[in-house]
Parts: C-alpha cells; sequence; structure tokens
C-alpha cells in the first residue's frame, strides 16, 4: 500500500461534506481554543474561521513556542553570544540554524575549542529530540555542548487557562503532534476535571474539519471527552522511549509563559545530573534580565484567547510581520502572523 | 512548524540513525526516540527525529473516521 496517498485523506467531496456538515450546526455556542503553532497556520490558511457557524468561535491559544517564551530569555540568549562567546544554535533564524538538536552537537564536537548553547524552544514534540541530544553528549563526554532550556509543557499551560476566570473556552483541539509524544489519553484528566470536550487533530484541512465537527458533536451531545482524530500519528499511549527520554533528562519547574504568566510545573528543567550541560547552571549564575515587553503590544491577551489578533489597535497598523511589534507577529506561527498573512481569505 | 507527511524508511545505519524517503527527497533522521523502526515502515519526523510509526491499520482507521464523521455529525 501507498501510505503516503493512503493516509493522506483528501478530496474536494470530503472537504465540502465536512464544511456542509459544519454549517449544519445548530448547538449552543462554544468557543473553541486550539493551543498548537500549526493548527493556528493551517486554520488562517483555509479560511477556516469564514466558515464557522454562527456562535462557534475558534481561538488561538498558547501554542507557538516562540511566543509563549518570555522576552528575558531572549536577552539570555544574546548575552551568552555577547559577553561568553558561545556559538548559539536553534531552529528558526536565530544566529545559527540548526535543523536538529544534533546537528548543534555535532557543531560542537567539530568545534571543540568553542562553547555551543542550543536554545531549546517548544512543547512535548522538540524536547524529547534535545534529551535525545543530551543523552548522546553525556556518553560521549562532550563538554562543550549545552542546552538552554526554555521547553514548555502543554497541558499544565491548557489547565492554567481553564482556571483562569476571564477566559472562557468551551472545548479544546489538541496539537497533533505534541499529541503523537504524549499520546491521546494525556487530555483525558482534563476532560474529566474540566467537563471540557477535548479532540486530537492533524493539520490538513480534512483534519481540522474533522477535529472541530468531532467537538462540536461533543458539544452538541453533552459530553466532555477526548477523541483521536488522527490516530494515523496519535496513539493513545503516546511515544513511550520519548516519554522515557524527556524524563530522563528533564524535571518539571514553574515556568514563566508570555500571556499567562508563571504557572507550575509547566518548564522542563535539565535534572542536576545534567548540570555540565546546562547552559543556565554554566553560564547565567546570577545574571538577571527584566525583560520588557513592547510597549502597545497585546500579545498577552492573543495568547490567552481573550482577544483576536484584529482586536489589537497596533494591527495591521503599525504592527505587521515586515515590521512586527510583538512575537505573535515575528513568528510564522504567531496568531497575528498567521491572521495578517491570510486575512483576506479568512474575511471573504 | 510541524510537518505531517511520513517517509520510508529506507536503510537503517548502525550509529541510530535511517535514510528517509519523502516522496524522492531523502534525509537522515535519527531514531533513537523511535528504536523499533525496520526498513518499509513509515514515520513522522519531526526536528530531525523520527517520532512514530504509522501503523498501516490506523491509517485505514482515518479513512473509516472520516467516514463516521459526514456519518454521524451535528446537525
Ligand atoms: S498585532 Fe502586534 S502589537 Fe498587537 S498583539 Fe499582535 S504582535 Fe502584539
Amino acid at each position: 500500500m501507498n501510505l503516503l496517498r493512503d493516509t493522506g485523506p483528501s478530496g474536494p467531496e470530503l472537504v465540502s461534506g465536512l464544511v456542509e456538515r459544519l454549517r449544519a450546526y445548530r448547538g449552543p455556542p462554544v468557543t473553541i481554543m486550539e493551543v498548537c503553532g500549526t493548527h493556528t497556520v493551517a486554520a488562517a490558511r483555509m479560511g477556516l474561521r469564514g466558515l464557522l457557524p454562527e456562535g462557534v468561535r475558534l481561538l488561538s491559544g498558547p501554542g507557538c513556542p516562540v511566543c509563549v517564551t518570555p522576552v528575558d530569555l531572549f536577552d539570555q540568549a544574546l548575552h551568552l553570544v555577547r559577553e561568553a562567546g558561545v556559538i548559539l544554535a536553534t531552529y528558526g533564524d536565530a544566529v545559527r540554524v540548526v535543523y536538529s538538536a544534533l546537528d548543534a552537537l555535532a557543531l560542537a564536537e567539530r568545534n571543540p575549542d568553542r562553547e555551543v548553547v542550543f536554545l531549546g524552544l517548544g512543547f512535548e514534540t522538540t524536547a524529547p529530540t534535545v534529551a535525545a541530544a543530551l543523552l548522546r553528549a553525556r556518553r560521549d563526554e562532550v563538554r562543550n555542548f549545552s542546552v538552554l532550556s526554555a521547553h514548555k509543557a502543554i497541558l499544565p499551560a491548557m489547565e492554567a487557562l481553564l482556571q483562569d476566570p476571564e477566559v472562557r473556552i468551551g472545548a479544546f483541539l489538541c496539537p497533533g503532534h505534541a499529541s503523537m509524544v504524549l499520546g491521546a489519553k494525556a487530555y483525558e484528566p482534563l476532560a474529566e476535571r474540566y467537563g471540557i470536550p477535548c479532540c486530537v487533530a492533524g493539520f490538513e484541512p480534512v483534519d481540522v474539519l474533522a477535529g472541530v465537527l468531532r467537538l462540536l458533536g461533543q458539544v452538541q451531545g453533552g459530553e466532555a471527552r477526548v477523541e483521536n482524530a488522527y490516530p494515523r500519528a496519535v496513539s493513545a499511549a503516546g511515544n513511550r522511549t520519548a516519554q522515557e527520554a524527556l524524563d530522563r533528562v528533564f524535571q518539571r519547574a514553574p515556568a514563566r509563559w508570555r500571556g499567562l504568566g508563571e504557572i507550575d510545573g509547566s518548564g522542563y528543567d535539565l535534572r542536576p545530573a545534567f548540570a555540565p550541560w546546562d547552559a543556565r547552571r554554566r553560564f547565567l549564575q546570577g545574571v538577571r534580565f527584566e525583560g520588557r515587553e513592547p510597549a502597545g503590544c497585546r500579545c498577552a491577551e492573543v495568547l490567552r484567547g481573550r482577544i483576536e489578533p484584529a482586536e489589537c489597535p497596533l494591527f495591521a497598523r503599525a504592527c505587521t510581520p515586515q515590521r512586527p511589534v510583538g512575537a505573535c507577529m515575528v513568528s510564522s506561527e504567531g496568531a497575528c502572523g498567521a491572521h495578517y498573512r491570510y486575512r483576506r481569505r479568512a474575511d471573504g | 512548524m510541524c510537518v505531517a507527511v511520513p517517509g520510508e524508511i529506507v536503510r537503517l545505519a548502525d550509529d541510530g540513525t535511517a535514510e528517509v524517503d519523502f516522496g524522492g527527497v531523502r534525509r537522515v533522521v535519527s531514531t533513537a526516540l523511535l528504536p523499533e523502526v525496520q526498513p518499509g515502515d513509515f514515520v513522522i519526523v519531526h526536528a530531525g527525529f523520527a517520532l512514530h510509526r504509522v501503523d498501516p491499520d490506523e491509517a485505514r482507521q482515518t479513512r473509516e473516521l472520516f467516514r463516521q464523521v459526514l456519518d454521524e455529525s451535528p446537525s
């Protein structure tokens, strides 16, 4: 069988069938939140908001790794480059671009007289890959490699949002690939404790549509359980090897999120056994950073789903992808950036 | 940004990496987080690591699921 063809459900009939179903929804009004940067982009690109029936809202939550990282982390990273003279490696467009944490480790091995620091951003999808690189660094005794971890756990953030009286979320569209590691079962305590419908969804338009439809089905039926609309990538139990790697290398610690403040147990800090590879312990002891947010930027409210990007007075005026004011516009996965790029389609 | 297209394991190397074919484009990825993979398996790769083996049954389930969503979603 050709899995590439057979797993990528597509076809205009399927999409139009799903859209028709969506339009036919007559249940109670509900706000659905997605917490995954890739969902933010997929929904904006397909103009999903324009397809939603009346009373149904889709908000972007804290799913963009760069957006939720407080400003002072980037100050710390700059400090490492300027004051400690390290080679900083990370994904995206900061300093030395690498495809994988292992590439950063290889960079260290090729430059034994330099310190290489990998800036670790992201949720449970990327954190285990960094854990694997650290396990390798320890095994091979690579001493000039370290990680500045800003890795975060998505579940405590989702729970914090449910506890916030100003935020009203009726259902969660759960991230496709963080769930690949965590497993769909990981959301069961949330669904049970808070009576909130959850559905894991993939990134194709049909995947997102199917996920939203599943959630609306639950809302209409007054149910709150975990559904998995992405079984080709997400199992109930997740990837155990990745979970073990995470647990061997990292421990949970309080972490600060832009917009959400400090959340208990939401950060992945390196365990003491990995102190020799912990850039924070090695280079940043006693160094303090202010980390001021840009004036007028309302990223904090966007990340909590309190306002939509277009409700920020700077959106598309002072703040555009060419001249971004806040992180939500800088990052390609940020809600403001995604809304800006696809706004005509979403409006029409 | 997550890439959702599965690639096919072409060859395993003994240093814990595998060559993966993404519809003609080949990449070397780490199998450290998915040690059980075999040539011929389809995997989802993130940040240079294979993270999930796509089970052919699960792939079939996806089709089934879409049929279900169409049949029984709210209206
Ligand atoms: S539009 Fe710009 S200034 Fe406004 S919240 Fe978004 S990133 Fe911040």
